[in-house]
C-alpha cells in the first residue's frame, strides 16, 4: 500500500509540469473569455449625458480586476481544487454505511434543539441587542426567515415528496394575501378568522388550477404552473377595481393579542401590561405566529408522511406507473398534495399580509417562487431539516449583506452594498447546486421499519417526472 | 377426469392496434380459477401488450375482457352488463368486471387483478417494507379516515397498520426477502427484486395475479424457488395465475394451461403437452420450417 | 381589416424575435433534456452587447452607414453572446449534466437572477435608449385614414430572422455537427460509442443558441430602441411559451411558436385590452399543453409500460 502511495505521488509530480502548463493555458482562455464577456458589460460603462444621451465610459481599472480575478480562479481551479478532489476520491472510497448512520443521528438531534433556540430566539436578540436593536434581528431576520421556511414545508409536500415541480406555487401565497386583506378591509373580519379562510381558499385554488394541468409530465407540468403564477399576478396589476393595481391594498388590519391591539394607546398591549410602549411587542408576537404556523406545518408533514397519502406521494415520485397498478388514484394523490401544499401557501400568503398592512403585486412575482423552489431543492427534496437550513442561509444570508455597510469605508461611499443581494443570491444557488447536486441532506429517512430504521442513500430515490 | 374448474378471466376478440400496426387481433381465450395460465409466444408477438389491456393500462380498440368474483353464475349476467353499458355489476353472489372499460388503478383496485413488470418497477427508493404498505394504500386509506382523522390521530388507524405491517411480513417470509425488510428496494440484487415485486402484487390481494417474465434473468437456482412461490400462491392463496414467459422449463413444470400467441394471433391453446407437441407452435417459436422442426426439437431437447 | 393587417405586421415583426429566442431553448431541451431558464437573461445582454457596441461605432468610431453599423453590432452581439453562454454552459450545467434532474434548472435559475442583476449593477438599473435608426416606411394603404404600413425596422426584422434561420437549418441539416446533434439528442451515450464528442456538440448547442439569441437581441434593440436590465424574463418565458406551442425539440415549431405568440399578443392588444395580452399569451400556453401535450409539432409521447 505504501509504495503503491509512493509512485502515484511520483507519477503526479512527473505530471505535474504538464499540469501547471494546461493550467496556464486553460487561464489563458478563461481570460480571453472573460475579457470579451466583460469588456463591454464592465470596461465600458453605457451612461445617460445631460442631454439624454448615451455615452461610454471607459471603467478599464475594474475591468483589469475582474479579468485577472477570473484568471486566479481558473489557475487555484486547476492547481489546487482538481488535485484535491482527485486525491479525496483517492483515500475516501464512497460514502460508507457508518456516515449514513451518523446522518440519521444528526436528525434525531437537530429538530428539537432548532426548535429550542428558535423558540428563545426573540428573547436572545433583546438580551444581545437591546429594544431598539433587536427589531431588525426579529423582524427582518427572525420573522422573514421563518416565512420562507414555511413556505418552503409547503412546497416541499408537493415538490419534494410528490415529486410534482410547481414553478408557480407564489400564487397560493398571493391568493392567501390577497384574500386575507380583501376580506379584512370589506369585512372588518380578525386575522384569526380570516387564516383558515385564506388556506381553505388557496386550497381551492390548487385543486382548481391542478386539476386540469397534473395529467402533464416533466418540465411542461412546470412551465404551466409558471404561467398560472404569472396569470395571477398580472391579473392582480390589471383588476383595478378590485386589487387596486400597482398601488396596491394598504391598511390591512394588524392582529391583536386577544382583541388587545399593539398601539400605543391607553388600550394597547403596552399600557395594558403596564410596559413602556415599544414596536417589539409587535414584532415578538409575530414572530411566535409564524414559528406556530412552520411548526404545524412541519408536524402535519411529519404526520402525513407516516400515513397512507403521504407514502402514496412519495411512491408517486418513485414511479407513477407502478402506483397504478397497485390502484392507487394518482389524479386524486396529486391533487391532494397540491392542495395541501397550496394551503399552507395560503396561510403563509394571509400572515404576510397582515404583518406587513400592505401588500401588492410586486411582492408575487416570479422571483418568489423561484426563491422558494430554490430552498426546496437546495434543503434536499424531501427533508424538512434541510429546507429549514436552506432558508436559513439563502434568505438570512441575503439579509446579513444588508448589513454590510463598513464596506463602503473600503470601497467608497457610492458603493452600495445592498445592490449585490441578489447577484451573490443568484452566484450562490448556481455554487450549492454544483457542490450537492441533491442538496444540503438527500437522504431519505424511512416512514415505517420493522426492526431498524436505516436512512435510504440519496442515489436511490427518485426524483419525479412531474 | 373431474369437473374444469369455473372460468375467472375471458377475453373476447381483443384487437389492439398502435396506428396501422395490429399488435393483437381478435384474441380469445379464458383463464381457470385456481389455474396457471401461461401465455408465451416469440418476441413482438404481442403478450405484454395484451397484459396491458388486461390491467387498463392500454384501452383495447376492440374487444371484450371480463373477469367474475364470487359464483360463476356470474357469468350469465355477461350480455345483459356489455349492453347496458356499465363496467361493474355487483351481486350478492357474486361480482362481475368488464376490464376494458375500467381505468387501470380500478381494475387493481376493484376487480382485484395485480401485475408485474416486465422492467421491474419499484420504489426503489423506499424500503422493501414500505413497498409493500403502498400495495395496501385502499384499505389503509380507510382506516386512515382518508388522512384527515389520521392526521389527528383519531380513529383505527394504528391497529390498521399493524395489520398491514403483519401481512408484509407474511409476504417478506414467503419471498425471504424478512432479512432485508428495511433496505431500500434499489439495493436488492436483481433476483429478490423480482420476488419483491411478486409480494408487494400479492398485498393487494388479488384473485388474479399477472407476472410479466418473471424468471427473466434469473438463475436456475433462484428460478426453481420462483417456481415453488408461484405455485404457493395458486394453492394456498386462492389466487390464479396468468404469467408471460420465456423460459419453457418454467411454462412446462407450473402451468395448466397454455396459450401461445404469434403475431397477435393465438396459434395453440391447451394443456403443456399438448401445446409443446404442436407443430406450429415449434415452428412458430423456433422460427423454423415446418420440415426442420425435428431437428430443432431434438436439438432443444423436446 | 386595415386595423387586422397592421397587426399582422406587428406580430410577425415580434414574432420573429420570439422565434428566435425559442430556438435556443427547443435546441437545449432537445439535446440535455434541460430547461435553460437563463435563456431570456441571455437575450437581455446581447442586446447590451449590441447598444455598447453601436455607441463604440456611433460614438468613437463615428461610422456614417447605419447598415454597416448594424451588421457589425449584429456580428459583435452573436459572438460575444455565444461567448457567454460557452462559458455559462462550461461552468454551471456541464458539472451537473446527468445529475439529479431538478439541479441543472435550479443552476439556471439561479444564473438567470444572476445575468439581470450583474447587468444591473455594471450598467445601471436604468432603461438604455439609442435615437431612432431606419425611419421610414412603406404605406401599404392608407384608406379611411388609417394608415397600415410596414416600417424599414419591420423589413429588416423579417430579412435578417429569415437569413439567419436559413443558415441555422442548412447547419442542423446538411453539415456533421448538425448530425452530431441529432444523434446526441437521439442516444447520448450511444453517439458517444459511435465517437460523436457530446460535450463538444452540446457547447456548440449552446453557442448557436446564444447566437441566434443575440439576433433577437440586436432587432429588439433596434426595433424597440430601448432596454432594460429586466428585459429577460417577460420575453424568454414568453420564447419558451413559444417553443412549447410548437412542439419543444422541433425546431420549425419553435419559429411557428414564435409567430404565433406574436401574432396573438398583437392582436389581443389590438382588440382586446393590451393590459391582459401576457394573460393571453399564458393561456394559450396553459391550453395547448393541456389539450395537445405534445405541441404542434412535436412528437407525441407515447407512455411506456
Amino acid at each position: 500500500m505504501a509504495t503503491q502511495q509512493v509512485s502515484i505521488d511520483d507519477a503526479t509530480r512527473e505530471a505535474g509540469g504538464g499540469a501547471v502548463r494546461r493550467a496556464v493555458k486553460d487561464a489563458a482562455i478563461w481570460g480571453l473569455v472573460a475579457l470579451g464577456v466583460l469588456g463591454p458589460l464592465v470596461g465600458l460603462h453605457a451612461v445617460q449625458d445631460i442631454r439624454g444621451f448615451l455615452r461610454l465610459d471607459g471603467r478599464w481599472g475594474l475591468l483589469a480586476v475582474l479579468v485577472g480575478l477570473v484568471v486566479a480562479g481558473s489557475l487555484f481551479g486547476s492547481l489546487v481544487v482538481e488535485p484535491w478532489k482527485e486525491r479525496r476520491a483517492r483515500t475516501r472510497p464512497k460514502a460508507h454505511p457508518l456516515a449514513e448512520r451518523a446522518r440519521v443521528g444528526f436528525g434525531r438531534w437537530f429538530p428539537p434543539v432548532a426548535i429550542a433556540f428558535v423558540a428563545v430566539y426573540p428573547f436572545l436578540a433583546l438580551w444581545l441587542t437591546g429594544f431598539s436593536g433587536s427589531i431588525k434581528w426579529i423582524d427582518n431576520f427572525g420573522i422573514q426567515i421563518l416565512i420562507y421556511v414555511m413556505l418552503g414545508f409547503g412546497l416541499n409536500i408537493v415538490v419534494g415528496l410528490a415529486g410534482l415541480l410547481d414553478l408557480g406555487y407564489v400564487a397560493f401565497y398571493a391568493v392567501g394575501a390577497y384574500s386575507t386583506a380583501l376580506l379584512a378591509k370589506e369585512f372588518g373580519l380578525s386575522f384569526f378568522t380570516l387564516l383558515p379562510l385564506a388556506g381553505i381558499f388557496a386550497a381551492l385554488w390548487g385543486i382548481m388550477l391542478g386539476f386540469p394541468v397534473l395529467r402533464l409530465r416533466g418540465d411542461y407540468l412546470a412551465i404551466v404552473t409558471l404561467a398560472f403564477g404569472e396569470i395571477i399576478r398580472l391579473v392582480l396589476i390589471n383588476w383595478v377595481p378590485v386589487t387596486n393595481g400597482y398601488a396596491g391594498i394598504s391598511g390591512i388590519p394588524r392582529p391583536t393579542f386577544f382583541g388587545i391591539p399593539f398601539t400605543a394607546s391607553s388600550t394597547g398591549f403596552a399600557k395594558t401590561f403596564g410596559l413602556a410602549y415599544s414596536p417589539i411587542y409587535r414584532g415578538i408576537f409575530l414572530y411566535y405566529i409564524i414559528l406556530a404556523l412552520a411548526l404545524l406545518t412541519a408536524w402535519v408533514t411529519v404526520r402525513l408522511r407516516r400515513l397512507p397519502i403521504g407514502r402514496a406521494w412519495e411512491a408517486l415520485r418513485e414511479d407513477e406507473i407502478a402506483c397504478r397498478s397497485l390502484g392507487i388514484n394518482t389524479t386524486n394523490t396529486k391533487l391532494t398534495a397540491f392542495a395541501i401544499g397550496a394551503m399552507f401557501g395560503g396561510f403563509a400568503g394571509s400572515f404576510f399580509a397582515t404583518r406587513q398592512g400592505f401588500i401588492s403585486p410586486e411582492s408575487f412575482t416570479f422571483m418568489e417562487s423561484a426563491t422558494i423552489v430554490a430552498i426546496v431543492v437546495l434543503g434536499g427534496m424531501g427533508s424538512q431539516i434541510g429546507v429549514a437550513v436552506a432558508a436559513v442561509a439563502m434568505i438570512g444570508g441575503t439579509e446579513l449583506l444588508r448589513e454590510l455597510d463598513f464596506l463602503k469605508a473600503i470601497f467608497g461611499s457610492a458603493f452600495d452594498p445592498t445592490q449585490y443581494r441578489m447577484l451573490l443570491f443568484g452566484f450562490a444557488m448556481v455554487l450549492i447546486m454544483i457542490w450537492k447536486p441533491r442538496g444540503l441532506i438527500s437522504t431519505r429517512s424511512p416512514s415505517v421499519f420493522l426492526k431498524e430504521r436505516r436512512a435510504v442513500s440519496g442515489s436511490l430515490v427518485g426524483e419525479g417526472r412531474g | 377426469m373431474t369437473e374444469p374448474a369455473p372460468i375467472l378471466l375471458e377475453v373476447d376478440h381483443l384487437t389492439m392496434r398502435f396506428g396501422g400496426l395490429v399488435a393483437i387481433d381478435q384474441l380469445s381465450f379464458s383463464t381457470r380459477r385456481g389455474e396457471i395460465t401461461a401465455l408465451i409466444g416469440p418476441n413482438g408477438a404481442g403478450k405484454t401488450t395484451v397484459f396491458n389491456c388486461i390491467t387498463g393500462f392500454y384501452k383495447p380498440t376492440e374487444g371484450r375482457i371480463a373477469i367474475v368474483h364470487g359464483e360463476p353464475q356470474m357469468w350469465e349476467e355477461l350480455d345483459a352488463l356489455t349492453l347496458k353499458g356499465d363496467r361493474k355489476l355487483a351481486l350478492a353472489n357474486g361480482a362481475l368486471f368488464l376490464l376494458e372499460r375500467m381505468p387501470d388503478y380500478l381494475v387493481s383496485r376493484q376487480a382485484k387483478v395485480a401485475r408485474t413488470f416486465q422492467n421491474i418497477r419499484l420504489f426503489s427508493g423506499m424500503t422493501v417494507l414500505e413497498n409493500l404498505l403502498i400495495a395496501q394504500h385502499n384499505p389503509l386509506m380507510h382506516a386512515s379516515g382518508f388522512t384527515l382523522l389520521g392526521v389527528l390521530g383519531i380513529g383505527g388507524y394504528g391497529k390498521a397498520e399493524r395489520a398491514a405491517v403483519e401481512k408484509a411480513r407474511h409476504w417478506l417470509e414467503l419471498t425471504d426477502l424478512i432479512d432485508r425488510a428495511d433496505d431500500p428496494a434499489g439495493a436488492l440484487p436483481y433476483g429478490a427484486q423480482r420476488r419483491l415485486e411478486i409480494a408487494r402484487a400479492m398485498c393487494t390481494d388479488p384473485v388474479l395475479l399477472c407476472l410479466d417474465e418473471p424468471a427473466a434473468g434469473l438463475n436456475p437456482r433462484e428460478s426453481a424457488a420462483l417456481n415453488e412461490l408461484i405455485l404457493t400462491i395458486r394453492d394456498r392463496h386462492d389466487t390464479s395465475v396468468l404469467l408471460i414467459e420465456h423460459d419453457m422449463s418454467v411454462v412446462m413444470e407450473i402451468s395448466d394451461h397454455v396459450v401461445v400467441l404469434d403475431y397477435g394471433v393465438k396459434i395453440a391453446d391447451g394443456r403443456p403437452e399438448e401445446v409443446r407437441n404442436d407443430a406450429k407452435v415449434i415452428a412458430a417459436y423456433l422460427g423454423v420450417a415446418d420440415e426442420e422442426v425435428e431437428a430443432a426439437e431434438a436439438e432443444v431437447g423436446l | 381589416m386595415d386595423v387586422f393587417l397592421q397587426q399582422l405586421i406587428n406580430g410577425i415583426t415580434l414574432g420573429s424575435i420570439y422565434g428566435l429566442i425559442a430556438i435556443g431553448y427547443t435546441m437545449v431541451y432537445g439535446i440535455i433534456g434541460m430547461v435553460n431558464f437563463a435563456h431570456g437573461d441571455v437575450f437581455m445582454v446581447s442586446a447590451f452587447f449590441a447598444l455598447i457596441a453601436f455607441l463604440v461605432l456611433t460614438s468613437w468610431i463615428g461610422i456614417g452607414s447605419v447598415a454597416l453599423a448594424l451588421l457589425i453590432v449584429l456580428l459583435v452581439s452573436m459572438v460575444l453572446t455565444g461567448l457567454l453562454n460557452w462559458a455559462i454552459e462550461r461552468l454551471a450545467y456541464r458539472p451537473l449534466r446527468g445529475s439529479f434532474r431538478l439541479a441543472p434548472l435550479i443552476s439556471a435559475i439561479g444564473m438567470s437572477i444572476f445575468l439581470s442583476n450583474f447587468v444591473q449593477v455594471a450598467q445601471g438599473p436604468r432603461n438604455k435608449s439609442i435615437p431612432p435608426l431606419l425611419r421610414g416606411e412603406f404605406v401599404l394603404s392608407d384608406a379611411g385614414g388609417y394608415v397600415v404600413a410596414l416600417s424599414y425596422k419591420q423589413i429588416v426584422v423579417w430579412v435578417v430572422t429569415a437569413l439567419l434561420l436559413a443558415g441555422f437549418w442548412y447547419v442542423v441539416r446538411y453539415t456533421p455537427l448538425g448530425r452530431a446533434q441529432r444523434a446526441c439528442e437521439q442516444d447520448q451515450k450511444m453517439a458517444a460509442l459511435l465517437g460523436v464528442d457530446v460535450d463538444r456538440t452540446v457547447a456548440i448547442t449552446f453557442v448557436l443558441g446564444a447566437a441566434l439569441a443575440a439576433v433577437a437581441g440586436t432587432m429588439y434593440l433596434m426595433y424597440y430602441g430601448v432596454i432594460s436590465f429586466a428585459d429577460g424574463f417577460t420575453p424568454g418565458v414568453k420564447a419558451f411559451t413559444a417553443a412549447v406551442l410548437g412542439g419543444i425539440g422541433s425546431l420549425p415549431g419553435a419559429v411557428i411558436g414564435g409567430l404565433l405568440i406574436g401574432i396573438v399578443e398583437t392582436m389581443w392588444s389590438a382588440y382586446f385590452s393590451i393590459d391582459y395580452k401576457d394573460v393571453a399569451a399564458f393561456s394559450i400556453l396553459a391550453i395547448t399543453l393541456i389539450f395537445l401535450p405534445q405541441g404542434l409539432l412535436g412528437r407525441p409521447e407515447v407512455e411506456k409500460v
